[in-house]
């Protein structure tokens, strides 16, 4: 029976059309963009029609306002650091609780150096409270950084609205929008975003590859220095085979965009009410209404989420959970934490994310799976007894706790 | 993906004496609340004999979790209650031919439920007698809690202290930032109290200060005419460079100032405040910190 691959917010299957375009990049289009001759020159050109096309994703306004860069960890920390050294005087960043560890780890370490960092909470939902983010808009906030959405629940953040009122004082804004880029529209140039951060293999491009958008006027401090490249503002070589497969996974993107949103989402729904119909206690979590099109993030009480992993996988489903034994750290998922999911759900919570290489085929037949694998886990927890969580679990299993 | 052993894939897939047990006479219940597993273990154990004649769990957590449960139920079937509180978490673990080092604590908890079944058993009171943290070192799977502790105990100074007493660092050796902090932590609260908030490089730098400094302490008006005695000895300085500084407010350790003229907004501000900062912790002799008035806690 053929895999099916449902972790698309991990990563995702390299376009066969993005493979195509980028593979004479290894071979006869090997020049440096830098060189004088037509080896160089064929690549420049090339990189310079990539840059246009990610331009026509993101809806910029100009192609330069691009910089390629080598992922999107490389993006987030360039666009903080360099908001902070543009403007010694201001020494704040803003950002939410439930962003990326590339963003919250950078925080942290900013912290220990002695930065002021707030971070927005969020409800049981996953939205901020807009009263709470304006009250801390002041003039040594350096630069407030919210995720464009959510890589574990697919909740959408109103970063333009945001961005509008960080502008208003005169404060920059990021983004970290490697899971939004291609999958819900952007139109950059009718925005106040001065930064935003993608991912190339999010969207069907290779890993290895990213992108910084600095709007023209946004001051700003290379992280890398050395040669001319990316105008100064990234040095080193470019990786130009996988800047030409952004491109062009950044065209397919753009084609895609109306099936993501129709498609994708259809398949999306069907997936989350098929399962949530089956199995009692059981419940999506995030801001249903408003959250990327692909992404289904499902609650599973009183059973943990890499044991349900393994058995998916088993069947040949893969998928992603918020359990801290998936993870290496002790931890639950803190985007979970955060919106405040009981431990007993939040271990047990399982990402579905789709891509428009997902059949109606492979969801009925992960909507079939699901259930028994829920059945054959509780039947071993001890929270649960036959049909239903034991009375009032959280009394009839009271473990001493180490 | 975690590297499971083929033996931990096989317990895990198909679990040996899963589910309750119906004529169990000893229970033990035991967790980790912060890696989210938790698991009861229920023995049947004769009376006469005190052996183990069966031997059941449920559990809540991960793969490894069920693994090392259902290992566990195999190995003391048929031990009596002495034999199998000698079960090390070790034993479980090579039963299942290894764990990652990330989940040796899914073989603890199944000792720790033998142990509070037994406890159970005998009418005693179990209690557990080790407190798990975030795992640092990943190749000697050492926590946090453990090299905290060891760092007090024997009044640890270095890194490589650490390593000699623990193992943790010794390896790959990409935890050493971690243990630097958590010395930094340790030596941070040893020096002055009950300090809270994680020492940044400019307080270990005060710590150093301060043993030399008064020991006396001083009034809360005492303590801001001193304060106000090193503004005045900073301020021919910043006013020959068109700047100006005022006490704004001290709030416990924090001393919050205005810059003024020249030095508001300066670029060398940062230099401004840690030099201040640094008269300050001589003459006052306690750790404070100096921040611009704008730091001040915005009221919710």
């Amino acid at each position: 029976m053929n895999p099916i691959y449902l972790d698309n917010n991990a990563t995702t299957r390299v376009d066969p059309a993005v493979v195509e375009a980028m593979l004479p990049f290894f071979t006869e289009h090997f020049g440096n963009a830098s060189s004088m001759h037509a080896f160089g020159s064929q690549v420049g050109r090339a990189l310079k029609h990539a840059r246009s096309q990610v331009q026509a994703l993101l809806g910029a306004e100009h192609d330069s306002e691009i910089i390629f860069t080598s992922c999107g960890t490389e993006s987030d920390s360039t666009a903080i650091l360099s908001a902070l050294k543009a403007q010694p005087e201001r020494n704040t960043v803003i950002t939410t609780v439930v962003e990326h560890p590339a963003i919250l780890t950078l925080c942290d370490w900013l912290e220990k150096e002695g930065y002021i960092v707030h971070k927005l909470k969020v409800d049981k939902r996953g939205r901020i409270d807009m009263d709470e983010y304006k009250s801390l808009l002041h003039d040594r906030v350096a630069v407030v950084s919210v995720m464009w959405a959510n890589n574990e629940t697919g909740t959408i953040f109103p970063v333009e609205e945001m961005a509008e009122l960080a502008s208003a004082r005169g404060i920059m804004f990021h983004t970290d929008a490697v899971q939004a880029v291609g999958k819900i529209p952007i139109d950059l140039k009718n925005t106040k975003i001065d930064m935003l951060s993608l991912s190339g293999h999010k969207l069907h491009a290779p890993k290895g590859i990213g992108v910084l958008y600095l709007r023209r006027g946004c001051r700003f401090r290379p992280l890398l220095r050395g040669g001319h490249q990316e105008r100064g503002r990234r040095a080193g070589t470019e990786n130009s085979a996988s800047i030409v497969a952004l491109g062009k996974a950044c065209e397919l993107a753009m084609a895609n965009m109306e099936r993501e949103n129709t498609e994708v989402r259809r398949l999306r729904d069907k997936l989350e009410k098929g399962i949530l119909a089956q199995i009692s206690h059981s419940f999506p979590t995030g801001d249903v209404a408003n959250r990327l099109p692909n992404t289904s993030n499902i609650a599973f009480e009183y059973i943990e989420g890499e044991a349900i992993l393994l058995l998916l996988n088993k069947l040949g489903i893969a998928a992603s959970s918020g359990s801290a034994c998936t993870s290496g750290s002790l931890e639950p998922s803190h985007v979970m934490r955060a919106m405040g999911i009981p431990y007993t759900a939040a271990h047990g919570t399982i990402r579905f994310s789709l891509s428009c290489y997902n059949t109606e085929e492979e969801v009925d037949r992960v909507i079939e799976a699901v259930p028994p694998i829920i059945a054959q886990l509780r039947k071993l927890s001890p929270y649960w007894s036959d049909k239903g969580p034991a009375s009032s679990p959280e009394q009839a299993f009271t473990p001493t706790y180490a | 993906m975690w590297e499971y052993s083929d033996k931990v894939r096989e317990h895990f897939f198909n679990p040996r004496n899963s589910g309750p047990l119906e004529e169990s006479n000893a229970t033990g219940d035991v967790g980790s609340i912060q890696c989210g597993d938790a698991l009861r273990l229920m023995l049947k154990v004769n009376p006469e004999t005190e052996i183990i004649e069966d031997a059941h769990f449920q559990t809540f957590g991960c793969g490894s979790a069920i693994a090392s449960s259902s290992a566990l139920t195999e190995i003391i079937k048929g031990m009596t209650l002495d034999e199998a509180l000698k079960v090390s978490n070790q034993d479980i673990a090579d039963f299942l031919d290894g764990l990652p080092p990330e989940k040796m604590h899914c073989s603890v908890m199944g000792r720790e439920a033998l142990q509070a079944a037994v406890a159970n058993y005998r009418g005693e009171e179990w209690s557990d007698d080790h407190e798990e943290g975030a795992l640092v070192c990943k190749c000697f799977a050492i926590d946090a809690v453990m090299i905290e502790d060891t760092i007090r105990a024997n009044n640890l100074k270095t890194v490589q202290d650490v390593t000699h007493y623990t193992k943790a660092g010794g390896g790959c050796a990409a935890c050493h930032e971690g243990i630097e902090e958590i010395l930094a932590k340790v030596m941070g609260e040893t020096a002055s109290g009950a300090e809270v908030s994680p020492p940044t490089e400019a307080e270990v730098a005060l710590a150093r200060v301060a043993p030399a400094a008064p020991v006396k302490k001083l009034t809360l008006v005492q303590k801001i005419r001193k304060i106000e005695e090193v503004l005045e000895e900073v301020r021919p300085m910043l006013q020959r460079d068109h700047g100006d500084v005022e006490l704004a407010d001290v709030q416990g350790k924090m001393i919050y100032v205005h810059l003024k003229g020249a030095c508001s907004g300066c670029m060398m501000e940062a230099a401004t405040l840690g030099g201040i900062q640094q008269k300050m912790v001589e003459t006052l002799g306690e750790l404070v910190q100096v921040l611009p008035a704008s730091h001040m806690p915005v009221e919710a």
